[in-house]
């Protein structure tokens, strides 16, 4: 400090500043790293894809898989009927059953023993890793009743049931328990209360967490590999005869050595990320009307 | 909420609604349960005194040592935490700390957008791009590689909501003492947030372990290699489930799900662990 009049207030350069700067710059390397994967994986996915996807535009959604895997050509419609009927059975059966173990942890549980209890469990079982949930189901399902759609969806909603029962709590959680009692006082009974008041106003919030979780099932693999089968043909049945799944077919076709099932990889990864990104994107909505509501 | 019991009757659909909703939580535990119960009476008979303790596996033999599997489980999960630590932890602080607010959003989209690719198109990715083009072949390398992309959102989410719960006053008090951004950081938010980060960390090392397909595509699929040679190609217990359900017999099915029971053993106790840490930590940021 120098007795001048004026002071030079601003922060020399120093070592602690300089590391500053080259902290906060590694920080930058480590988004542009995540960056990286991203795009490479996407551009892959695209560049590779769309060429044989759009071909001749619907036939590659419509006509079915070759039988011979090496043979050139168009065909994953059986394929992305049976992910839509995969995903549409484990969300029938995931989305309620999550929705309603939600509601008695927050409405009805809260903090007792058995809350607890589940809703540790319930965080656990979402590290749960689908590979065991397939075989699980195998064992349960498959070995008395054959590959079919539903054992798929049975292993898929297994691994949706934490993720549904997570974000719903705490959507309810964000309702505000003024229009618990103010329903109360109306005299309405507790199971009425939740039905009319308390879902209503969690909806957008519950809606944008299943679709999330949705998303993340439609990609799933291991758990069909063992329950779904592999069929080439289209099998509409959800309960019978073996099925296929646009996960399924990209990892077959990915260990194939064959260019054209390569190809066929490409192209059906390309849909199935289609499929996820606008699951996502609708989720996205929903969540920015919560935000807007409130 | 006392006021419910000043209602004069209990209504009947009333308590089976509560019924339900007991029922539908209660699945929970009872799933959890049926996994370990019929899984374990399955895979009983190839626990035999190999298969912790042999290195080799062949199913023509009916020889089934796991000891190769699981190395390679640990192994390239341990790559894949190496890799994706330093990066998510950077990720995090810069979305919380550093970025503008206007950048905030499209930073968290990002890794929304990481995290809803699905396991398998990483995989194709892996396989035939970045094992092929950049001279990694299928090795214990590029499956932690792929597996950290995996779970790098995971922890960045996770470690993020940690991190968001510094109290602003701690931050303030660090910086009003001539503190840089920085100094801020490993003073008032890093410690802050250890315990938090520590169950993100592991939450992260159980997903990593437990991921199957992309590390089925790429890890190479070799039999009996216990190595520290990251390049060579190795397998691991989820990759071996996938690779030879298609074509076992009886009791090589036994053994892969033994291999499945062992996972989930493994994969649970991290998680059980995790999810206390987190927990914990979570409460008592929150001033419970």
């Amino acid at each position: 400090m120098t007795a001048t009049a004026q002071l030079d207030l601003r922060a020399r350069p120093s070592w602690r500043t300089t590391k500053n700067k080259l902290m906060l710059g590694l920080m930058g390397v480590a988004v542009v790293l995540v960056a990286i994967p991203l795009i490479a994986v996407l551009s892959s996915v695209v560049q590779r894809g769309a060429a044989i996807a759009f071909k001749g535009f619907p036939d590659f959604f419509t006509a079915t898989i070759p039988v011979v895997s090496r043979r050139p050509g168009p065909g994953m419609g059986p394929a992305i009927l049976g992910t839509l009927l995969v995903t549409g059975g484990a969300t029938l059966i995931a989305v309620p059953l999550g929705i309603l173990g939600a509601i008695y942890l927050h409405e009805y549980g809260i903090s007792s023993k058995f809350a607890r209890l589940v809703r540790f469990m319930s965080t656990v079982m979402t590290g749960v890793p689908s590979v065991v949930m397939g075989l699980f189901v195998y064992l349960t399902w498959t070995l008395s009743f054959g590959y079919s759609a539903f054992g798929g969806a049975l292993a898929l909603a297994c691994l949706m049931l934490p993720v549904v029962i997570g974000s719903t709590e705490q959507m309810l959680r964000l309702v505000p328990s003024q229009l618990r009692e103010a329903a109360y006082a109306l005299g309405t009974t507790k199971s009425r209360t939740i039905l009319t008041v308390v879902l209503p106003a969690a909806l957008p919030g519950i809606v944008s967490g299943s679709l999330l979780a949705i998303a993340r099932a439609a990609g799933e693999t291991a758990p069909l590999l063992f329950a779904v089968g592999a069929a080439t043909a289209y099998n509409p049945h959800l309960f019978s005869e073996a099925n296929t799944a646009l996960s399924v077919q990209i990892f077959g076709n990915a260990n194939s050595s064959f260019p054209a099932a390569q190809e066929r990889a490409w192209a059906a990864a390309l849909t199935l990320v289609l499929l996820t990104f606008i699951v996502t994107l609708i989720a996205r909505i929903f969540t920015a009307r919560l935000a807007l509501k409130r | 909420m006392q006021l419910s019991e000043l209602r004069g009757h209990k209504q009947y659909s009333d308590r089976a609604f509560r019924g339900l909703a007991v029922a539908a939580a209660g699945l929970v535990l009872l799933v959890l349960g049926m996994i370990a119960l019929t899984m374990t009476r399955r895979a009983w008979p190839a626990f035999g005194t190999e298969f912790f303790s042999s290195t080799r596996w062949s199913a023509a033999e009916g020889i089934f040592g796991a000891l190769p599997f699981i190395w390679g489980t640990l192994y390239t999960a341990a790559i894949a935490i190496a890799i994706a630590v330093p990066i998510s932890l950077g990720v995090s602080l810069f979305i919380t700390q550093v970025a503008p607010p206007w950048m905030k959003k499209p930073l968290v989209y990002l890794m929304d957008l990481l995290a809803v690719v699905p396991s398998v198109v990483f995989g194709l990715w892996g396989v035939l791009v970045l094992s092929q083009h950049f001279g990694l072949g299928r090795s214990f390398l590029t499956a932690g590689i792929i597996l950290a992309i995996m779970i790098i959102p995971i922890i960045t989410s996770l470690s993020r909501e940690v991190i968001e719960t510094t109290p602003s006053s701690e931050k303030e008090a660090a910086l009003a003492l001539g503190a840089t951004r920085w100094e801020m950081i490993t003073a008032s938010v890093l410690p802050h947030s250890t315990g938090g980060l520590v169950g993100a960390v592991m939450l992260g090392l159980g997903r990593a372990m437990g991921e199957t397909i992309a590390a089925a595509l790429v890890i190479g699929s070799a039999i009996g290699q216990i190595t520290l040679n990251p390049f060579a190609p190795g397998n691991s217990m989820p990759a071996v489930i996938a690779n030879e359900w298609g074509e076992a017999a009886e009791n090589h099915k036994s053994a892969l799900i033994a291999l499945a029971v062992t996972l989930f053993i493994i994969t649970i106790a991290v998680n059980l662990i995790a999810t206390g840490i987190v927990q914990r930590s979570m409460k008592r940021s929150r001033g419970v």
